[in-house]
């Protein structure tokens, strides 16, 4: 008797020994994929969409590669969802989360391969991930006390996560902006107050740091280009034609005169809106919505800077940093608070004019204006400097620091390796794979960089033997070098962060002994 | 039988269009169905018990799942057998009695059947398998309530109530952290029981996730969270002891449902409808103040006039609210749903000790937490993890554990898990079969053989000897006639699970056996299938 179609036509079932392999395998091609993007000497990748236009972008950002992957294998979704978790929660480290786990597995397949359960397996990667942060906890450094000595320490972690970057030919320039822009904040994580402008022209050096505010506008035509001491009145409200919003009216009229009546009470009500918009004491007025013609030359004859369709962000963020309100009626100019600033004008970036607020109440705004060859290049360098200012502004909310370049790996293994030595049972084999996994970053580090990895992370072992050691791999000279003397830190909280989630999601794979797969729905074909 | 012949010898047909139908008789169906259900049994044999594997599963729509729960993994897997569906069905109904256990009632069904084609190919009758499962059934309950043990507990004791719930967890991904996510669904669950009724409303529990963070971080909250934020960007963040207007009416000019127009004809009836206009939006939000409402909570949107002019009269608001999430607000803060502005009294309005609005991570993702509600009834159980999967699987997880708590707090009887329970019922039942006269003695027989089965699939996942360790444990508990001894799964080195905190509720056991004998006893008694062929 045979056994009948349990599943739909299309559907499939993969068990046991084949669905793990599916997995594994699936999980350690995306690891593969994104290996070579890893370290200071990474390489970047080239992603064409497939919609309209074939639009490229060139990149080195795991999230960014792995988030525009179309991917089948349901294993590998697993590790880009982690990736784009780490992109949220951190900003940095999204392909170190995605190795460290494509390692994980990599050496679990080979357990698998020599008869140990994965139950067993995920016991000791849990112990192992435990032993591994809690070493780490000890070799942090926590400057808060000290103010000199915490902005060098985000100088560097600012200078190492540029260094794999696009940037980091001019990482130092690009360090100090970034960490100038977070001291700014003064510990809020808000980045909002942070703008980032691109502007294509000049070199990527040009790129510089306002303490203003920078609105990607125009002037009205006929309005003064220079406004000292600006009142602001930041509104969102309709300046073309003020519908009446009444459900169902609508202008019925039967002569020629009465239109012209109409359409002269239209352009009255107009009028007293830019009447009652003046009378607030203003002198720069910026709407989210259009402005048609007619008010903005009520403004210009008032002397009022009149700025139009400023975009939702734009609003709200010049709201945030003059420290106006957001209004939309106009009926009570003395409670509305209005924007201050210090010195409105007109300045020139290229080829384009923008508007430019100084002096601004809220200190912690500003705006980076980033020069570069290509949008491809800005494109790049703003993902890039996104990364640094993430990191940056979650080491200043948690200040603990640890050594960059392989360096918390080679801790982390050495005190993972020592537990596997005291564990008895079939546990310490998972816990000394663990501990191979956490070798290979550096391993990939000066693969990546064309290096003899097997010598270099042999000496480093070594050198890790001694106690408080701070060796690690310096790329650019290309041997074992001490990290503290060449001023490469991380933030802890991003090694945390890569950490667990890439225990976390290995053990999720891992314990996958059966895959079942729907059959796709059906296209409807749009011919 | 399909063609028959009349009076005259003509023949007809009966079934019509033999040719497009397959069409199986007897045993023959018997043993297709009986095929197909060990099939989906053997699907979830593997994901019994502490040690159990996961599966995962990927959607028409390419997303994916990994959960180790019976319910879901069935629900998700796209079947199209019959028989197969029946199986689901079975699933599903423990999971809405009971919540937990979906994985064990299959896989019992499985070896019900499985033993019944044993039956079948010596020749006995399914109709007598089926009543031989029944009595067998009937026995193995009554055994049950004979080995269960009451327990107390009380708002200040939950310790009991955790344990249970932590043998419920351990069997999950999440059982890392098994011990705070069970004291979480116990302190949930207590905090909206009725003790008195012996009636706990899940409902008033919400399960949130939000990606991101550690499981570790996972809190109950004694309010409400709503995914959303305050509808003008520099209105308060935090507001304390707020009074809540709870509104169903949108901030904008009213719509009359009949159709109709306002016609302009002249200036001043362009004017008048302007004022009109105005004073429609003043009208509202002072009515909101007027009755001295410090938050506005609507399910409408709002126009830009009416949000500036809120925001300047100082009354926070939130908009784009869901119906659902509405209701449980309006529970938990002792408010009224309003649905006009006319009908808003001070009366009407919910309280709150605290609203605040939260922001996580880099993303400008925002929450708003309603905390210290009047009538804290409504809680929220408020998880995060490293990813999506992680945190559905989490919700399933919880659900599973908030269920056990209630049934423990419906009927506080437990019996012992490992196994240890269906060993013990296997032995009772098996007594039982040799005092029967009839031929159902072989079912009474086989249905102890099932039972065994459960314990036998626990050993196996967990790298155990399966009929090795069986044995032992029931010549251990025959021979010390101690109910309490099961599968050592976690490796701890005793056997008696009294030890070993690891419980189940009674009626979630006793459901599951009446529930898989049930659909066995319907697929025994199928003897024809006939459907519609390929095509």
């Amino acid at each position: 008797m045979a056994i009948e179609r349990i599943l739909k036509d299309d559907a499939s079932e993969e068990k046991g020994e084949r669905a793990r392999t599916a997995s594994f395998v699936g999980a350690i091609a995306i690891t593969d994929l994104v290996k070579t993007t890893l370290g200071p000497k990474g390489m970047d990748k080239i992603l064409q969409s497939t919609g309209r236009g074939q639009e490229v972008t060139v990149t080195n950002d795991g999230a960014t590669i792995l988030k525009s992957l179309h991917i089948d294998n349901p294993a590998a979704k697993v590790l880009i969802d982690i990736s784009k978790v780490q992109d949220d929660e951190v900003g940095d480290g999204t392909t170190s989360v995605v190795v460290l786990a494509g390692e994980l597995l990599r050496e679990a397949e080979k357990l698998v391969a020599a008869k140990i359960h994965p139950m067993t397996i995920i016991s000791g990667y849990r112990i192992a991930a435990e032993c591994a942060r809690n070493a780490l906890l000890q070799r942090v450094v926590d400057n808060k006390e000290n103010a000199e000595k915490f902005k060098s320490d985000l100088m560097k972690i600012a200078k190492t996560t540029l260094s794999s970057k696009i940037l980091s030919q001019d990482k130092e320039h690009f360090a100090q902006l970034a960490v100038d822009a977070v001291m700014r904040l003064k510990g809020s994580t808000n980045l909002e107050a942070i703008q980032i402008i691109k502007k294509p022209g000049g070199s990527l050096k040009d790129s510089f740091l306002d303490e203003g505010f920078i609105l990607d506008k125009k002037i009205g035509l006929g309005q003064p280009k220079r406004i000292e001491n600006a009142k602001i009145l930041v509104a969102n409200t309709a300046m073309d034609t003020d519908k009446v919003k009444i459900y169902g009216a609508r202008v019925r009229v039967d002569s020629m005169s009465k239109v012209a009546e109409i359409e002269g009470a239209e352009k009255e009500k107009m009028r007293e809106k830019v009447q009652k918009i003046i009378a607030h004491g203003i002198n720069c007025f910026v709407n989210r919505q259009l402005i048609y013609n007619f008010p903005e030359e009520l403004f210009a004859d008032a002397g009022v800077l009149a700025i139009e369709h400023a975009d939702f962000d734009g609003i709200e963020r010049l709201a945030l940093v003059t420290g106006g309100e957001i209004a939309s009626t106009f009926d009570n100019p003395e409670s509305v608070k209005l924007g201050h600033c210090k010195l409105i004008e007109e300045i020139m970036i290229g080829e384009d004019k923008l508007i430019h607020f100084s002096g601004v109440e809220m200190g912690q705004a500003c705006t980076i204006v980033l020069r570069g060859a290509s949008h491809h290049m800005l494109d790049e360098a703003e993902r890039s400097l996104h990364d640094a200012l993430c990191v940056l502004s979650q080491t200043v909310n948690d200040t603990r620091v640890v050594l960059g370049g392989g360096w918390p790996e080679m801790v982390m293994a050495k005190a993972v390796d020592e537990l596997a030595r005291q564990t008895p049972g079939k546990k310490s084999h998972a816990i000394e794979a663990f501990s191979r996994s956490l070798v290979a970053i550096p391993t990939i580090i000066a693969d990546n960089a064309g290096l003899d990895s097997a010598d270099l992370v042999a000496q480093l072992r070594a050198e890790h033997h001694k106690e408080g050691c701070n060796a690690g791999i310096d790329v650019i000279s290309g041997s074992v070098g001490d990290m503290a003397e060449l001023g490469i830190s991380e933030s802890f909280k991003v090694k945390q962060a890569v950490l667990l989630s890439a225990t976390e999601a290995a053990e999720m794979i891992l314990r996958v002994d059966e895959i079942i797969t729907c059959a796709p729905r059906k296209r409807e074909d749009r011919m | 039988m399909a063609l028959a012949f009349d009076e005259y010898g003509r023949p007809f047909i009966i079934l019509k269009e033999q040719d497009q139908k397959t069409r199986l008789r007897g045993i023959e169906a018997q043993k297709a169905n009986i095929s197909a259900g060990k099939a989906v049994a053997r699907i979830l044999r593997t994901s019994l018990g502490p040690k159990g594997m996961d599966k995962m599963l990927q959607s028409p729509d390419g997303d994916v799942t990994i959960t180790n729960d019976g319910a879901t993994i069935l629900e998700q897997m796209d079947v199209d057998n019959q028989i197969a569906k029946l199986m689901v069905e079975l699933s599903r109904s423990q999971d809405y009695e009971i919540g937990d256990g979906t994985t064990g009632v299959v896989v019992m069904a499985g070896a019900l059947l499985e033993q019944a084609e044993h039956l079948l190919e010596r020749g006995i009758h399914p109709i007598r398998i089926a009543e031989g499962y029944e009595m067998a059934s009937r026995i193995a309950v009554e055994h049950l309530e004979h080995i269960a043990q009451k327990f107390d507990f009380g708002p200040t004791n939950i310790e009991p109530l955790v344990q249970t719930c932590m043998t419920t967890l351990s069997s999950k991904i999440v059982n890392r952290c098994k011990r705070p996510l069970a004291e979480i669904s116990v302190k949930a669950v207590l905090s909206v029981a009725d003790l008195e009724r012996k009636d706990v409303n899940l409902d008033l529990i919400k399960v949130e996730g939000k990606v991101g963070g550690k499981l570790e971080d996972t809190e109950l909250i004694y309010g409400i969270t709503v995914d959303k934020d305050m509808s003008h960007p520099q209105m308060p963040k935090q507001i304390q002891d707020a009074k809540i207007a709870i509104l169903t009416c949108p901030f904008e000019p009213p719509k009359p449902k009949t159709k109709h127009k306002v016609d302009i004809d002249t200036v001043e009836k362009f004017q008048t409808l302007r004022q009109q206009e105005q004073k429609y939006f003043d009208d509202m939000v002072q009515k909101c103040k007027d009755v001295g409402a410090t938050l506005v909570i609507c399910q409408w949107g709002f126009d830009d006039e009416a949000n500036h002019l809120l925001m300047h009269r100082n009354l926070p608001a939130v908009r784009w609210v869901g119906g659902v999430e509405l209701e449980l607000i309006a529970i938990a803060t002792g408010g009224r749903i309003v649905p006009r502005f006319q009908e808003l009294t001070p009366e009407k309005l919910g309280r709150a000790g605290l609203v605040r609005e939260k922001s996580f991570g880099t993303t400008k993702d925002k929450m708003l937490y309603i905390e210290h509600c009047a009538n804290s009834r409504a809680v929220t159980i408020f998880i995060r993890g490293g990813n999506k999967m992680m945190i559905e699987e989490t919700k399933r997880s919880i659900h599973d554990a908030l269920c056990v708590a209630r049934n423990l707090i419906r009927n506080n009887s437990i019996v012992y898990g490992g196994g240890s329970a269906e060993i013990s019922c296997s032995i009772a039942v098996e007594a039982a079969a040799d005092k029967h006269p009839g031929v159902e003695q072989y079912a009474i027989r086989a249905f102890a053989d099932a039972l065994d089965s459960v314990p036998m699939a626990l050993a196996e996942n967990s790298g155990l000897q399966p009929i090795e360790t069986l044995s032992a444990v029931k010549s251990q508990q025959i021979k010390e006639n101690n109910p309490h001894f099961g599968i050592d799964c976690n490796d701890v080195g005793t056997n008696d699970m009294r030890e070993q905190n690891v419980f189940e509720t009674l009626i979630g056991k006793q459901q599951q056996i009446l529930l898989a004998t049930q659909v066995v006893k319907m697929i025994l008694k199928i003897d024809d299938v006939i459907s519609p062929s390929d095509f």
